[in-house]
């Protein structure tokens, strides 16, 4: 007997519905395992048990046995300079390649691109002797340093700016705008969802940098989350499996909870940035 | 002066505080990197001087960087077939009506944003031991604990089972945009050829996929390259270099052995790995752009 094609479709729906949940199950798992860890005694951390009691030990002791707090300042220190001083260079190269006639421009703006390829933790033993020469190492300025002109914000800044009409240029500068003026009030406020998608990819890139911070960051008050879980965590450290998930969910809080706020940004924004 | 000229002035000073860090963190690196590579190894004795191509010469005959060579190819080679295909189906199974889509998607995506400090954090209490979750799984179907990242044969593999739980979520998202622009009608059609799904997808849909598959397959083996971060916590490189790295060693060298001449002949041939991908990106991509 053939089923009828309503009832294969259902089936195969139901089918596919219980895939997709089964695999986000396993997908979260071992978050929600973290969690677990993180609000249970050690002892329940490798058998599970509902009843378990919870607890906030393993938070304060992670707390208590490294600056978890000041590092996070220094991330939040760190990523906020990042993202200014790359909003304002970016903008204003930008705005150079896609509204001015220069001498060299496609040259400069291939070279520009360059830097998507090679970013700056690959050359990192030439760029730590820079920052050296410039007394920055150890310096929250000299991790944020090599990434304050940004490449991937100067092309998607410009393919914006580009797409702008450029009537409206000229209605603002009829009411005598001067070309800053022209730039910060015609391209920049039409160039709002750009900023916002190059932000948020820009925050979680570096929220998450770690090679390069830990070359150049040797001590509390410069290290950025990502470094201070890292020597945390080393296994030599020798701390135990719980006070870890601890930290860990103290290193990713910020960002997670803002993930999950803005769920729908995040990732448009990463899909936006992507396919530009 | 002529107003064009002002202009000319002016997009090079807009230009300017942007080319100066480009070219201070960018090129002149690059270009340093290259000659540094030319130099030997200076000590308080006998202070640096030109070698010529001697340093590519020890590289040749350096077991470790053939092993860290290979070792990123396996990498490479077992992560993003693996990521792209869980991405694929990831994006198909949420890009309908069910219940609870917003959750699922969000379950797929969530390991994406976290540092991959913390993802080796996490994963490192699997991979332990006996007392690891894994070891512990295997142990209710009587099987012996096993030392996972500390066995040559499995390490590599682990960390790319970790690591493709980290990015499948990351390359969903772009799958999920370009089925958005896959007008509907075509399925409708093909149903009505009598078409099953998996003719479907095999003949219509995975094809008008390439181009996002390309875009992905590059950014991906890109990514291969660069990340190295989760070595620092879960293996450190071992055992004896199984999962060792080509940028995790070009630190080792630099920072643990401070033989920057050498660091920087390894950061040569990665940057010319690099530059093939570009140049594959450039021609390959941009045809995608005549494609549509």
């Amino acid at each position: 007997m053939r089923l009828s094609t309503s009832t294969t479709f259902r089936f195969s729906f139901v089918l596919e519905t219980g895939a997709a949940w089964l695999l986000a199950i396993i997908w979260i798992a071992p978050l929600v395992y973290a969690f677990w860890a993180s609000f249970h005694p050690a002892q329940y951390a490798v058998h599970f048990d509902l009843l378990a009691p919870l607890t906030l030990d393993n938070f304060r002791n992670a707390l208590s046995q490294a600056p978890f707090a000041r590092y996070t300042l220094n991330t939040f220190i760190l990523v906020s300079s990042i993202l200014v001083a790359q909003l304002v260079l970016c903008t204003l190269a930008a705005y150079a390649f896609s509204r001015y006639e220069f001498r060299g421009r496609e040259i400069a703006f291939a070279l520009v691109l360059v830097q998507l390829m090679i970013t700056p933790e690959i050359l990192i033993v030439e760029n730590y002797g820079t920052l050296a020469n410039l007394g920055l190492t150890d310096t929250i300025l000299g991790i944020g340093l090599p990434y304050m002109a940004s490449a991937f914000g100067i092309f998607l800044l410009r393919q914006t700016f580009k797409s702008t009409p450029k009537e409206l240029e000229e209605a603002a500068r009829l009411e005598g705008c001067g070309a800053l003026g022209v730039l910060w009030r015609v391209y920049i406020p039409l160039a709002r969802p750009t900023y916002l998608a190059y932000g948020l990819v820009s925050i979680s890139h570096h929220w998450n940098n770690f090679l390069w911070p830990l070359v150049v960051s040797n001590s509390v008050n410069t290290r950025p989350l990502t470094v201070g879980l890292g020597i945390f965590g080393a296994p030599e450290s020798g701390v135990n499996w719980s006070v870890i998930s601890a930290a860990t969910l103290i290193s990713v809080a910020p960002l997670l909870i803002a993930f999950l706020l803005f769920q729908r940004q995040f990732v448009q924004s990463f899909m936006y940035a992507g396919i530009k | 002066m002529k107003p064009a000229t002002v202009r000319q002035i002016h997009g090079w000073l807009l230009l300017t505080p942007a080319a100066i860090l480009l070219i201070a963190f960018t090129h002149y690196p690059t270009v340093v990197t290259v000659i540094d590579s030319l130099f030997s190894k200076g000590s308080a004795i006998r202070p640096s001087h030109f070698v010529g191509l001697q340093n590519y010469q020890y590289l040749l005959d350096d077991p470790i960087f053939w092993k860290v060579l290979a070792n990123n190819a396996w990498f490479a080679l077992g992560t993003i077939p693996t990521s792209i295909a869980l991405a694929i189906a990831m994006a198909l199974l949420v890009n309908r009506a069910m219940p609870g889509r917003f959750l699922v998607r969000m379950a797929y995506f969530t390991p994406t944003i976290l540092p991959m400090i913390a993802v080796a954090n996490i994963w490192l209490f699997f991979y332990t031991p006996d007392i690891g979750l894994i070891d512990q799984i295997l142990g209710w179907f009587g099987h012996a604990g096993h030392n996972w990242l500390g066995d040559p044969a499995t390490v590599l593999p682990a960390i790319m089972v970790m690591t493709i739980w980290k990015e499948a979520g990351f390359f969903m998202i772009f799958y999920l945009a370009a089925l958005q622009n896959i007008a509907p009608e075509l399925q409708e059609a093909a149903q009505l050829e009598g078409a099953s799904r998996w003719y479907y997808f095999r003949r219509v849909l995975f094809p008008l996929l390439m181009p996002t598959t390309l875009f992905v397959l590059i950014n991906a083996v890109l990514n291969s390259f660069k990340l190295v971060d989760h070595l620092f916590v879960l293996t450190k490189g071992g055992p004896n270099n199984a999962s060792n790295l080509l940028l995790y060693y070009i630190f080792e060298t630099a920072f643990s052995y401070f033989d920057t001449n050498f660091a920087a002949a390894l950061t040569v041939v990665l940057l010319a790995l690099l530059a093939v991908m570009a140049l594959l990106q450039f021609f390959v991509l941009d045809k995608r752009v005549h494609y549509r």
